[in-house]
Formats: C-alpha cells, sequence, structure tokens
C-alpha cells in the first residue's frame, strides 16, 4: 500500500511571456501518489491543477514547458522520455479520464473501433478476443446492451454514457494509474453520482491509483483519500482527505469550504474577497496575502514554505495556521438572508403557460397556431410575489431556462397567459410589448463571456440600457454609470475596460449592473453562477441578495444546482421534462415529504463532507421527450405505483408545510416512505 | 436518405429552371433581338422580315420560352447565329477542351493542396510551413493574368521550352491538347491549389488542438496513426466542399486564363459569344453552366452526408 507509483519532484512550469519574462504556472510542486490511492487534486480555475495532472502523463500543453523538477513514474522521469517512450506508457500505465467526453471522443470513429484502438496499442490480445475485451469493459461501466453500443458512434449516446465510454476505454490498457481530469463536470446531477459512484467501484476493484482533478469538493470529498490543494500554481495544503474537509487548517481551504452553499444549510454562503493573482504578478510573499483575513506584515514580505504537521499528516503553506484550529467549528455557518415579507402583492402570473419548439406546419403558420399534443413546458402556474426570489430547478431538459426566455419575450408560447403586474397580460411576442414593459423585465444570461459584446468598454455597456430607457446623457449618464459600478462595488476606473480585460466574476459583475440599469422589476436569471468559481460564486450571490434587500427586485432564478438554490431562494419550482412536479417555500421543498424528483435531486446531491454520500435511488437514463400521458417523472419513478402514473396526470397535493406536489401517492404516504 | 436525395435533386432543378428564366427574360429585355443583331446594318424591310419569320420572332415571347425550354429538355439548344451551325457542335469540342483542362488541372492541383496544407499544418511555425505558406499566400495574390502572362514571358518566350499560347483547332485530339495545356494547367493550379491548401491547412490545425486529438495523444496512439485516422478524416471533411466549389469554377471555364492563352474551352466560348451578340449561344452557356454547378454542388453535399456519421444518423432518425 505504500508503495509510491508517481512522484513529482521541485515541479515548475511555465510560459514565455510576450515581454520575454519567464512566468510559472505551476512553483515548485512536489507530491507522492501511491499504489491504491486517490489523490483528490483541488484549486479554482488558473490554479494550475490540470497543467499538473496532465504534466504526471509526461504531457505538457502547446506554449509551456518545464522550468524545473521532474515526474518521476517508477524513478524514470516522463518529461525526459521521447514520444515513442511515452506511446508506451500512456494508456498502458497510466490512463486519463477526459473532463468533456463528448469532445474527446474522435466524432467520425465507432465507440468499438476506439476501444479497440487502446486494446491494440496496449495488449497483446487477438481479434476475438479483444471483441470479447471490448463487451466486459461496456459491461463493467455499466453501459446499457454494450453489443450494440460498439458500432454506435460518440454522438448518438448522452452525456453520461460518452463518459462511460471513456472510463472503458481508459480501463483497456489495465493502467496502474488513472488520471481524472473534471470528469463529472458537466453532467447532470444524477448523472455525475452515478459516475462518481462508478468510478469509487472501479478503484476499489481493480486496485488502480487515481488522481482526481476537481474545482469541485463535492465530488472530491466522495472519491478521494488524500487531498491536495492548489492556489496560484503552489499546493497550499496536502493532506487525509478527512482532515483537509473538516479541518482545513489554511485560510484560503478554509474560505473556500465556507463559500460551497450546503444543503443542509439556510442562507447563503460567506465570501471570499478579490480573485486568485494572475499568473507572473507575485513577486514576494505569499500568494494569498490578499484574500487572507489572517495576514500579517510578515506574510507580505516572506512567502511561507509547506511544512508538515506531524499529529494532522498534513503539509500547509501557511505561517499563521495555528490560529485556524480554533476556528473551525465556525465551518458549518451562513449568513442568514432576509426573508420578503409574504403579504407582498403578485407581479407575474403564469397561467397554464405551454411552450413547443415544434416546427410549425404549412397549414398551421397560416392560422398563426401551434399545434403540438406534447409541448416541450405545458400547464405552468406560478405567481411570483413582489420582492422574492422564485427559483426554477431541475436538470438539463426540465424547461427550466425555457420558460425563462418566454418570460422575456424571446419565446412565444403555444397556450397560456402571463401576466404582469395587476393581471395585464403580457404578450409573449417582444415586438408587442411596450418599452415600460421591456424595461421592467431584465435578463442576466450564464456565461458573462458570450453576453458582454467583447468590442465595447464597460462604459459602452452600462450606457446603452441607461441611454434606451431613460434617455440620458453626458454627466447625468457618466454619474449614473459609476453609481451602478458601486452598487456591485466594481470602482470607476473600470469604465474604460474591456470584458476581456476582466476576470470572471468582475464580468458577472458588469452583466448584473446591466440588468439593474433599467431599474427592472422582475430580474431573470438564467444559471447566472454556474459558470464561475466557488469563492466567486459565493459573492455572486452575496451581491444579488444584497442589491434586492436595497432595492425590492425580484429574481426568477433558474439553476440546476440544489444548493445554489437553496442558499439564495424564498421559494422553489422543481421541474421535470417541462412539468412542475414541486412548488413552494425552500426550506419546504428540501424536507420531506417531497415529490419523488425532488427525492432523487436531493439524494444526488454532493455535499463538501465524506461522511454524507449521495444516495442513488433512481437510474439515470435521459428521456429525450415528456411522455404524452400520465405522471411526467413516470419513467425514472424510484416509487411509481402502477398503470395510474402512466395513464393520469397526477393530482396537486398541498403538505402541511405549504409546498405542493404533484404525485398519486397521498402526501401522508410519502411523508412515511420518505423518513 | 433517398427522400433527401430526390428533395436535393427537387431544388437544383428548380434552380436551374429560375435560371433559365431569368437568362431568357434578360435576352428579351435587352435592346434589339436576334435579327437586328445579326443582320446588322440591313436590318430593315423584306430581309429582318425574312429573318423574324426564320427565326420564330414573330410568336410571344413565352411561346418561345416553352418551346426553347422543351428544346433544351431533349438536348437540343438550336442554332447559332453568328455560324449558323447547332449549338450543339459548338459547344461539344468546347466541353470536351474545357474538360480536359479542368481534369488535368485537378488531379495535378487538388491532392497537391492536401499534402501541402497537412504538411503547413504538422508543421506550423517550422521551416516547411514558412517556406511552402509563403510561396501560397504570394501565388494567391497575384492575379492570374499577371502569372499568366509571366509564364508566357520566361517560359515561352525566354527560355522557348513550351509555345506561349495554344493554337490548335478547337477539335483537336487529347494528346494534340496535352503538350499545349502546360502552363494553362500551371497558371490555374497555381492559384487553386494556394487557396485550397490554406484551407486543409487551418481545417488540420483546428482539428489538431481539439479535445479528441489530446486525448488519442494520452492514449498512447503513434503519431501518424493518429494523423492518419483521429485527425485527417474529420479535418479534410469540410474540404470537400470547397473542393466541389474550385470543380465547378474550373469546368465552368476559367475564363481568364483561357482568353490570355487563347485556349479554345467554354470560358472563351462564353466572351466570344457575349462580343458576338449570339444569343442564342449565350442562353445555352448560361443553363450548361449552372447546370455544373448544381450537379456539383449536389454531389458534395451527399458525400459530406455520406462521410459525416453525425449528418447521417440525424437523417436516418427523421
Amino acid at each position: 500500500m505504500n508503495e509510491i507509483i508517481e512522484s513529482v519532484k521541485n515541479l515548475s512550469i511555465g510560459f514565455n511571456s510576450q515581454k520575454g519574462k519567464q512566468i510559472s504556472i505551476l512553483r515548485n510542486v512536489s507530491t507522492n501518489i501511491k499504489k491504491g490511492e486517490t489523490v483528490g487534486i483541488v484549486g479554482e480555475s488558473g490554479s494550475g491543477k490540470s497543467t499538473l495532472a496532465l504534466a504526471m502523463m509526461g504531457y505538457i500543453k502547446q506554449g509551456l514547458f518545464p522550468l524545473k523538477g521532474e515526474c518521476l513514474f517508477k524513478s524514470e522521469d516522463l518529461l525526459k522520455m521521447s514520444s515513442r517512450q511515452l506511446e508506451k506508457i500512456r494508456g498502458r500505465k497510466i490512463a486519463m479520464i477526459p473532463q468533456n467526453a463528448g469532445q474527446a471522443l474522435t466524432p467520425n470513429l465507432k465507440i468499438g473501433y476506439q476501444i479497440d484502438e487502446a486494446l491494440r496499442l496496449h495488449t497483446d490480445l487477438n481479434k476475438t478476443e479483444r471483441d470479447k475485451k471490448i463487451s466486459e469493459l461496456l459491461n463493467k461501466v455499466r453501459l446499457p446492451s454494450p453489443e450494440t453500443m460498439a458500432f454506435r458512434y460518440p454522438h448518438e449516446l448522452s452525456g453520461g454514457q460518452q463518459q462511460r465510454v471513456a472510463v472503458a476505454m481508459a480501463l483497456a490498457g489495465k493502467p496502474d494509474l488513472l488520471l481524472l481530469d473534471e470528469p463529472t463536470t458537466g453532467l447532470d446531477v444524477t448523472t455525475q453520482a452515478h459516475v462518481l459512484e462508478l468510478l469509487r467501484f472501479i478503484a476499489k476493484d481493480t486496485g488502480t491509483s487515481m488522481i482526481y482533478v476537481s474545482h469541485d469538493l463535492g465530488a472530491i470529498a466522495q472519491v478521494s483519500d488524500r487531498i491536495v490543494v492548489m492556489y496560484a500554481g503552489e499546493i497550499v495544503l496536502e493532506g487525509p482527505a478527512r482532515k483537509i474537509l473538516k479541518e482545513p487548517i489554511h485560510p484560503y481551504t478554509y474560505g473556500l469550504l465556507k463559500s460551497i452553499p450546503k444543503l443542509s444549510l439556510a442562507g447563503l454562503p460567506a465570501s471570499m474577497p478579490g480573485s486568485q493573482p494572475q499568473p507572473g504578478s507575485i513577486n514576494e510573499g505569499c500568494s494569498f496575502y490578499d484574500r487572507c483575513n489572517l495576514a500579517t506584515d510578515h506574510c507580505k514580505k516572506n512567502s511561507p514554505d509547506l511544512e508538515h504537521i506531524k499529529e494532522l499528516d498534513t503539509n500547509v503553506r501557511c505561517f499563521n495556521h495555528k490560529e485556524l484550529i480554533n476556528q473551525n467549528n465556525n465551518l458549518q455557518t451562513s449568513i442568514t438572508k432576509k426573508s420578503n415579507n409574504s403579504e407582498a402583492i403578485e407581479v407575474l402570473k403564469l397561467k397554464d403557460v405551454s411552450i413547443s419548439y415544434a416546427k410549425q406546419k404549412f397549414f398551421d403558420q397560416l392560422l398563426n397556431k401551434i399545434s403540438d399534443q406534447n409541448p416541450t413546458v405545458k400547464d405552468i402556474n406560478i405567481d411570483i410575489k413582489k420582492g422574492e426570489t422564485i427559483a426554477l430547478v431541475g436538470e438539463s431538459g426540465s424547461g427550466k431556462s425555457t420558460i425563462l426566455k418566454s418570460i422575456a419575450g424571446l419565446l412565444k408560447t403555444k397556450d397560456g397567459q402571463i401576466k404582469f403586474e395587476n393581471d395585464r397580460i403580457l404578450s409573449s411576442d417582444l415586438k408587442m410589448r411596450n418599452p415600460n414593459d421591456l424595461r421592467a423585465i431584465q435578463l442576466i444570461f450564464q456565461n458573462p463571456d458570450e453576453s458582454l459584446n467583447p468590442n465595447h468598454t464597460v462604459e459602452q455597456i452600462l450606457s446603452q440600457p441607461l441611454k434606451l430607457y431613460f434617455n440620458l446623457s453626458g454627466e447625468e449618464l457618466k454619474k449614473n454609470i459609476i453609481d451602478l459600478l458601486k452598487k456591485v462595488r466594481l470602482g470607476e476606473f473600470y469604465m474604460s475596460r474591456y470584458p476581456r480585460q476582466l476576470s470572471g466574476g468582475e464580468k458577472q459583475r458588469v452583466a448584473v449592473a446591466r440588468a439593474f440599469a433599467a431599474k427592472p422589476d422582475i430580474i431573470l436569471c438564467d444559471e447566472v453562477t454556474s459558470a464561475l468559481d466557488v469563492s466567486v460564486q459565493a459573492a455572486v450571490l452575496n451581491l444579488l441578495q444584497q442589491l434586492k434587500e436595497d432595492l425590492g427586485t425580484t429574481y426568477v432564478f433558474v439553476s440546476h444546482d440544489l444548493a445554489v438554490v437553496r442558499a439564495i431562494s424564498d421559494r422553489v419550482a422543481v421541474l421535470y421534462q417541462g412539468r412542475l412536479c414541486e412548488i413552494g417555500p425552500s426550506q419546504n421543498v428540501y424536507k420531506f415529504p417531497s415529490h419523488p424528483y425532488t427525492e432523487v435531486l436531493l439524494g444526488a446531491v454532493l455535499e463538501p463532507d465524506p461522511d454524507i454520500k449521495p444516495k442513488l435511488v433512481a437510474e439515470d437514463i435521459v428521456e429525450e421527450k415528456p411522455p404524452e400521458k400520465g405522471c411526467s417523472f413516470q419513467g425514472r419513478c424510484p416509487r411509481k405505483i402502477g398503470d395510474i402514473c402512466n395513464l393520469e396526470v397526477p393530482p396537486w397535493q398541498i403538505g402541511e408545510n405549504g409546498n405542493a406536489i404533484r404525485c398519486h401517492i397521498n402526501i401522508d404516504e410519502l411523508a412515511s416512505l420518505q423518513q | 436518405m433517398l427522400l433527401l436525395i430526390l428533395k436535393r435533386i427537387g431544388l437544383g432543378l428548380i434552380t436551374l429552371f429560375i435560371v433559365s428564366l431569368i437568362t431568357f427574360v434578360g435576352v428579351e429585355v435587352l435592346p434589339g433581338d436576334a435579327c437586328t443583331t445579326y443582320l446588322e446594318r440591313e436590318a430593315y424591310g423584306a430581309a429582318l422580315d425574312a429573318c423574324i419569320k426564320r427565326l420564330g420572332l414573330d410568336v410571344p415571347a413565352y411561346e418561345r420560352y416553352l418551346d426553347w425550354a422543351s428544346n433544351v429538355v431533349r438536348g437540343d439548344f438550336g442554332y447559332s447565329l453568328s455560324g449558323e451551325m447547332p449549338i450543339n457542335e459548338v459547344l461539344g469540342p468546347r466541353v470536351k477542351n474545357s474538360l480536359v483542362l479542368a481534369s488535368v488541372s485537378i488531379l495535378i492541383g487538388i491532392p497537391l493542396a492536401i499534402v501541402l496544407g497537412i504538411i503547413t499544418a504538422l508543421w506550423r511555425d517550422k521551416l516547411p510551413d514558412i517556406m511552402i505558406s509563403t510561396i501560397t499566400i504570394f501565388s494567391m495574390t497575384i492575379p492570374e493574368f499577371i502569372s499568366a502572362t509571366l509564364l508566357i514571358l520566361i517560359v515561352a518566350i525566354w527560355l522557348g521550352w513550351l509555345p506561349g499560347i495554344v493554337i490548335i483547332p478547337s477539335d483537336a485530339t487529347f494528346y494534340e491538347l496535352l503538350s499545349n495545356i502546360i502552363l494553362p494547367v500551371v497558371a490555374i493550379s497555381m492559384i487553386m491549389t494556394a487557396h485550397m491548401a490554406r484551407m486543409v491547412r487551418s481545417s488540420v490545425i483546428q482539428v489538431m488542438a481539439s479535445d479528441y486529438v489530446q486525448m488519442a495523444i494520452l492514449k498512447g496512439v503513434p503519431y501518424w496513426k493518429m494523423v492518419f485516422r483521429h485527425v485527417l478524416p474529420n479535418a479534410l471533411l469540410p474540404a470537400i466542399n470547397v473542393v466541389a466549389l474550385t470543380i465547378a469554377w474550373l469546368l465552368g471555364g476559367v475564363v481568364v486564363t483561357e482568353v490570355v492563352f487563347n485556349y479554345p474551352g467554354l470560358g472563351r466560348l462564353v466572351i466570344e459569344s457575349i462580343s458576338n451578340r449570339d444569343l442564342p449561344v449565350v442562353q445555352a452557356l448560361a443553363i450548361i453552366l449552372a447546370s455544373i454547378y448544381v450537379g456539383i454542388n449536389l454531389i458534395a453535399d451527399l458525400m459530406t452526408l455520406m462521410l459525416n456519421p453525425r449528418l447521417k444518423s440525424l437523417q436516418i432518425r427523421k
């Protein structure tokens, strides 16, 4: 068990800047991977975790090169090997499971061929033995009908299935070490939990060592024996998983854990100020100095070394780590948020809304109607009160973003009405809305990289809504822009910056400011934090909450992340295949009794705690279309009672906690089943 | 799949119909008609009347269109004005000559372009790339009438190796042609190969940077195997449509090159018949060139569809 498989020694990797300076991305990293051990490497984007992982396969991305140090695999330096030698090791001794299997599988080659290729390269099996091995492998990763699966092309599989194929391909060469680069990022919550469970099983079954790279402490917590925390290209904390997650003695890890929203915890997570320094900007002192609340003058001048703490079996890079030991009992706290008063009036009502993506047939086009018996979104009834945050949750394909687009007027509804203020019907066509309604409803998008015009300065971006809706110009316009920037905690000097000069969090702040520029009544937030790092996510969530408390804005918040939703929302609506399953005050939706789908979703959430294991109660099948009759969740429901689920649309039942559940099972019975 | 092919063919036929209408209407609205052009200064009185009667210009335009169109469908383009011979006889040798010029250029140019594109992409920013890229960009930017003239000047006049212009009857045999077309082929290939090589290069570079190529490397696939199995099939797919456009462009007559080298192909016929105001020939050429474009693009689309598994299964599922 204590045999070391791979050992990284004083590794630095960097690139030459345009000014000819050497800039390091990885700085002096040393770590060991033992046989049979799973090591989690965690860090935010830009921390160098992927560069480290790839270097452990002897792969350096184009433009980068090793500055010093070595990567010893069974005491041979991978970084000094020829490509011939590396071909013998990659896939056979060390195999990779990539982040996005959909893009990592070659599109023109069948699944079977791609696995066969690995077998041909790394085993001595003949054709018939290989064919047998392929279905064995596909079976091992629990793919349905492994015999026919081999003849399919990558694009014919769902995201979860593609990821499983990538796992099968990696296992083909019977490697000693598996490298996993964010293998579950981008998958749905339930799929993610299933893939993780499979990986854990494989680690145990084959005794393979694993390096699991992720930004997601929840996923890391589920699989790792040991955790390495990276920050700005350095290891800042390293030790047994349980110790790192429960008693983090580095202020960055502590802050990171605090900024993760947790299911068990109402209220907003605490955010860390600032962002990770850019490579090359650290000259002296501790790289975490700017964001650390324990920092002293000593930290500014001197950079700490990795110090071994014997009693915790942990390495830490901090002068003041002793002070943190006492703070750790605060890990399970959050910032309480003000809830709105429930007496408030309703500003937006969705009444029997159905939305269809079906193409209009020729005659329907003439009659201007949509005849789709089974629309993507159906029978949505939601009343939204002034000043509340209502969240729409569900996996991909649940119709949550579709509903948001219809409220924004970007997508026509098929049936039903959207009523705004005093029951006035709002046209679902953007062109038919009056300017004031357009102003009153604003949208913030998921990815600020794509929603901000790269050729506009922040000033130009923010002046557009101000000019359009309020006809401002000159000094007054400028004053308003500065006010807006102040509201989202950005300084005046940001006005002349272009989006590319901002960090991810800053960009999303500009997007938030742009939405607030219109002084809207309702802001639609479409997965606004999913492209952000955890610590930045916490800051944006806190910002949104603060603005809401100050200005009384109403949010419709779409997210796939149940913990984020728990943190920010007052009420939650759970959607499956475009149909409502459950709706109610958020503290109650997260308690039982729940709709079986909510139960499945809650069970699959990964908490950054090795003691809380996900509960997998339903298969992670992907349904392409909602069923034509009966309950929308009939295909995957773990509590299905029989034909009634297939034939009849379940009735709404109101629980004693005030949450409404749409299920054929009596609500009290559900409660006792879910105990 | 079959339905899709039929649909595409149908669309192609509609395109051709519209092209024929436009050329017919275009010829109609031009001042003067075939007879005034043909008779020139004698276009008055009895001679004009007789001509109009002979060519059937006294019937209404739509009747003449229908008449003409139904003949075209049967493969009869009518009579040329200038030579007073059947257009089919005028066209036949020209089509053959253009085909010879085009096929030789294609056979040399396209494989060369693909090979050069791949070499420049795989040795990106290294010596082979820098050298080939400089040459291709150079030959891309020089207009063909300059490069063709320079070729004549250097190879034919200064060195005297090859004939400068093609002096052969329009019905020359294939072998007679071959020795005469070396310079035109070089002139055409320079520009065509350069364009295509640049396209193949950027396509290969893009695929080389993809996640699946990185994955193949990390799987331990040897370099050349990776290039042939994982890179090229995906990189050359988008090239099919460009190749098709190039072929159509070549078959449609490389007007400038043909004129410079005095080559009796379709391109020169276009110029000649326009300057002679030989309207029936212009009409016939318009239809033929449009058919070539439509046909070749149709073939390219179908090939893309067959070779791209993603599109193929999409169609089958529908």
